[in-house]
């Protein structure tokens, strides 16, 4: 059983985390369509990202504590399952021409807008590079989670984990 | 008869889908318990309502209860259960009457933890649910900035949702090396630039009328403050997330014998796999019977009102054993993996006490 | 925007918008304030801005610290009455809610003592 130090001190999982987890996608896994990025590496009771997904292609089996593991060949990049996580642990991200992309769920005020250039932040919560909101899913299905599509520099692509959080008063 | 939290609603559920003539009653003018507070998405699995939002489950519950046509009394408060089933309820602190029953399921809850600290009773300081009550329920921001003391679930959830809310979170602080709460919790946090401090505590919430500031100190191996280390934070909330207690007081007037489970949060009552207490046709179930999650709760309620109206002659043994079967299948799913393993262990102790009673 | 100068919560991203309820007036300490019909009266005096509700009797200042009703910290004096927990009391038009020191007084006694 792995102890995950840096998850259980600052938070968030560390590369190192990921990777022994599984769950660190390399960059030919990025590259081209992208891939699903599922960072959930404790052993919890829980398994919505299995059974929101049409195609199979995530699984927990069981018992429900079993990490997800994803099946690249079956996923469609639906984006069915980033909304479904309860953890809001689960991105799409891909690498095209030097420019990144994440698809990320969202359920903070202001709701961001296509176009809105935004501040790109890593697991810590830190700024790492300027970003810019391409599309804003709020579709019903999703139960009041967005699910927000922005585009950013390639070389960031690993770090990148959501926007920064408008403050309050500063919209 | 039950009483109104997630376990209470679905142990009433139960009863009246055996046909059981069942009472809820419930001291709040709302029943539901901590589920309405509760507005983000659950998890488990599809069996577990996972991926719904509690409130969202709260109002599905009471739905059904409403079409089963329940007998809910609410502002009625239990003050006193006698030998014989006897039960002493005061309605709208005006009204006193006893009803007799057949069953008692106790499903009172729990209690937060306080911590005393110099200024701990300032204005400004509450606990993470009365902050949670006030932003998701009421609908009205307590403070601008908050400071979140303790790191399990209970604080980097509400963490999350005073942000939702349109709060700021200035840090959660946790006086354990490691944090309480389940990573993905955490890391929606940490991600909103929220830090998270372990090995560090309060040492005193100052202002002149309410909290103006929080001085906070990181903790040696001793938990005794380094000095030095000590800084000043400007909040004007702190919240304490710091556990909760099972609220006894009713199983121990009903005469439930107890056990110490500090893993479950302190004193509860025994009870065996049915649920039942020590005391015959007294059931206890949810966060009386150990602090577990919404989840747990609810599939224990289901449990003992399964059982409750086999007892009763409105199940018969086979779909009472099928019944049973099921939800302890969902319930053993829930208590799995390196965070479930501690729970089911100190819920087996329980089991073992029971037995040897 | 979400909570204009005020503390009421009026956008959510997941709650959504708050849903119009009837407003009625309170009077806090004499001071006509907003509430909102089925809400408890601590949730209007948050609202309002107010951040003492009671004083103990060695004058320390007090608010509310459980939000359910256990704790006994909210407790001011409602129409008169002392010993009342605001946050598990309903507001209701026409209210006078008072800060109490101590334990209270009955407001309709001390008048009649007084007078
Ligand atoms: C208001 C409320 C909301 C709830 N919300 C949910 C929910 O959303 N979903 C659900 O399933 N269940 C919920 N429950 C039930 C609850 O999650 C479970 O019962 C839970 O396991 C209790 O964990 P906890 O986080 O409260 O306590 P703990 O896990 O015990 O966490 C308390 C933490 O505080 C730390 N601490 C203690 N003292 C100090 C100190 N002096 N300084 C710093 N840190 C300190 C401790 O080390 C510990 O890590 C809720 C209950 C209540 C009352
Ligand atoms: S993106 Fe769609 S297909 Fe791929 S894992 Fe998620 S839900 Fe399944
Ligand atoms: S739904 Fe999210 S939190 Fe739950 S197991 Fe799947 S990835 Fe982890
Ligand atoms: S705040 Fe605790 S009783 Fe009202």
């Amino acid at each position: 059983m792995s102890s995950n130090d840096y998850l259980k001190t600052m938070g968030a999982p560390s590369f190192d985390e990921l990777e022994r987890a599984g769950m660190l996608p390399s960059l030919a896994d990025l590259a081209g369509r992208g891939c699903v990025c599922v960072e959930c590496v404790e052993e919890i009771p829980c398994n919505p990202c299995e059974t929101s997904c049409p195609q199979g292609a995530l699984v927990v089996g069981y018992p429900i504590t079993n990490l997800p593991v994803v099946d690249r060949s079956k996923c469609t990049l639906c984006g069915l399952c980033i909304a479904a996580c309860p953890g809001l642990a689960i991105t799409i991200k891909s690498v095209e021409a030097g420019n990144a992309k994440i698809r990320f769920p969202w359920e903070y005020l202001p709701l961001p807008a296509a176009g809105d250039e935004v501040e790109m932040v890593d697991r810590l919560g830190e700024a790492v590079c300027a970003g810019k909101i391409l599309s804003v899913n709020s579709a019903a299905k999703n139960n009041r989670t967005a699910v927000v599509t922005a585009a950013f520099p390639a070389a960031f692509v690993q770090q990148v984990a959501s926007i920064r959080r408008k403050r309050h008063g500063t919209v | 008869m039950a009483k109104a939290g997630p376990a209470g609603l679905c142990a009433a559920i139960e009863l009246k889908k055996a046909g059981a003539p069942v009472i809820l009653m419930d001291e709040n003018g709302a029943p539901g318990g901590q589920l309405f507070k509760q507005i983000h998405k659950f998890f488990g699995s599809r069996e577990h309502k996972a991926g719904i939002r509690g409130f969202d489950i709260g109002k599905e519950l009471l739905a059904e209860s409403i079409a089963l046509g329940i007998d809910v009394r609410l502002d009625t408060e239990v003050v006193g259960i006698e030998r014989g089933l006897k039960l002493w309820a005061v309605e709208k602190k005006a009204r006193s009457y006893t009803e007799e029953a057949a069953a008692i399921v106790l499903a009172t809850g729990a209690t937060e933890n306080a911590l005393s600290f110099p200024g701990w009773t300032l204005p400004g300081v509450m606990t993470a649910g009365c902050a949670q009550t006030l932003i998701n329920v009421h609908r009205v921001l307590p403070g601008k900035r908050v400071l979140m003391i303790g790191s399990g679930n209970v604080g980097v959830i509400v963490s999350y949702q005073l942000m939702q809310a349109g709060a700021e979170v200035v840090a959660v602080l946790e006086a354990l090396p490691r944090l309480g709460g389940y990573g993905v919790h955490t890391a929606k946090v940490r991600r909103a630039g929220v830090p998270l401090r372990c090995s560090t505590t309060i040492l005193r919430a100052e202002g002149k009328e309410s909290v103006e500031r929080a001085v906070i100190a990181r903790l040696d191996e001793r938990f005794q403050p380094i000095p030095g280390s000590e800084e000043t934070l400007e909040v004007d909330t702190i919240c304490l997330a710091v556990g909760l207690t099972p609220a006894i007081e009713l199983s121990c007037i009903a005469g439930c014998s107890q056990i110490y489970v500090p893993e479950l949060g302190g004193n509860m009552p025994i009870h065996d796999e049915f649920m039942r207490s020590s005391v015959d046709s007294v059931y206890v179930v949810g966060d009386l019977a150990g602090i577990e999650e919404a989840s747990t709760a609810m599939e224990e309620g289901r449990l003992a009102g399964i059982h409750a109206a086999h007892a009763m002659g409105y199940l018969d043994e086979a779909s009472m054993s099928a019944k049973a079967e099921e939800t302890r299948r969902r319930l053993s799913a829930l208590r799995q993996g390196a965070f479930g393993q501690k729970r089911f262990d100190a819920k087996r102790r329980i089991l073992e006490k029971k037995a040897a009673v | 925007m979400t909570n204009e100068g005020g503390n009421r919560i009026e956008r959510h991203p997941i709650l959504g918008d708050a849903s119009p309820r009837k407003e009625i007036t309170l009077y806090f300490e004499g001071r006509a304030i907003f509430a909102r019909e089925g809400e408890p009266i601590m949730a209007a005096l948050v609202a309002a801005g107010v951040s003492v509700f009671r004083y103990t009797k060695k004058g320390a200042p007090r608010r509310m610290f459980c939000g359910i009703g256990r704790c006994t910290d909210c407790v001011m004096i409602v129409d008169g009455i002392p010993g009342v927990r605001t946050c598990v009391t309903t507001a209701a038009d026409g209210m006078k809610v008072e800060r109490q020191a101590g334990a209270g007084r009955w407001i309709v006694e001390e008048e009649n003592s007084n007078g």
